[in-house]
């Protein structure tokens, strides 16, 4: 392939990308859809951990609660809550789209709204439930 | 464009065909586990609630009762899954290089080695061997 020159490669229009528009709830919602999935996805490790230390026995199961029950630890749950719950919610919202439904210009805005209001609430409730429950150990 | 008109209807041209030959497979797949993990999901995260802070003999008597353990081998067959097919969607979009194929391939590697790992301990659980 022939070199084009700077000049000329400079003046070829470019196909506008994701700098060139406002943020939008809309756009950013379908951005955290996905690094939620792709957390998601490497949060699998802690499930599998999980599972596998509770079929090795109390050392494995105990060393894993030690390092959940440690503050980084519990940062890494709450943030994993949040993704698991934002992601589903989030899923529910496509699914709604996927049927036709939603595409509204106030219908869409409020449905994002709420995944994400939603996701939050749920999350804070979930952990202060839990941590009622297990009395804060 | 040729002039000669395909006998073949719409629909048959697009079922199973398409550049990838799977035609809305992936994109159908995606969808049917993502209807599946909303109640899975919740289930998981109760399941969750009501271990934390029990000790290794409790934890394990309830993730080995067979409720719990059909749920959560449903639940982590179908999100490994589902993961797998979303992951795959994520390295099409962002690697071009011929890279792409080991990516690919680490994909489901790892995918099928979470599923095992978690499915194995859940049975381990359940049967005690």
């Amino acid at each position: 392939m022939a070199e084009l020159k700077p000049s000329a490669a400079s003046r070829r229009p470019l196909s506008p990308h994701l700098q060139i528009y406002k943020p939008m709830l809309t756009m950013m919602m379908s951005i955290a859809h996905r690094i939620t999935g792709a957390a998601l996805f490497l949060g699998t490790l802690l499930l599998a951990w999980w599972l596998l230390a509770a079929a090795s026995g109390p050392t494995a199961y105990g060393k894993f609660q030690a390092v959940m029950e440690s503050w980084i630890g519990l940062l890494v749950l709450f943030g994993y809550t949040w993704a698991l719950i934002h992601h589903m919610l989030g899923g529910v919202r496509h699914l709604i789209w996927d049927t036709g439904r939603g595409f509204g210009p106030a219908e869409r805005e409020w449905l994002t709204l709420a995944t994400l209001i939603g996701s939050i609430g749920l999350t804070l409730i979930l952990w202060i439930v839990g941590f009622l429950v297990t009395g804060g150990a | 464009m040729s002039k000669q008109q395909s006998m073949r209807n719409p629909l048959a041209r697009v079922r199973y065909l398409g550049s990838a030959k799977s035609g809305t497979k992936h994109f159908w797949h995606q969808r049917v586990s993502s209807v599946a993990l909303v109640p899975l999901t919740i289930a998981f995260v109760l399941i969750v609630v009501g271990l934390m802070g029990r000790n290794h003999a409790a934890a394990a008597q309830i993730l080995g009762s067979p409720f719990v353990a059909i749920v959560m081998i449903l639940f982590v067959v179908t999100s490994t899954y589902h993961m797998w097919l979303g992951m795959q969607v994520i390295i099409e979009d962002y690697i071009h290089s011929e890279s792409k194929l080991t990516w690919l391939m680490l994909n489901t590697f790892f995918c099928a080695t979470i599923a095992l790992c978690c499915v194995y301990a859940i049975l381990k659980l359940s049967f005690g061997v």
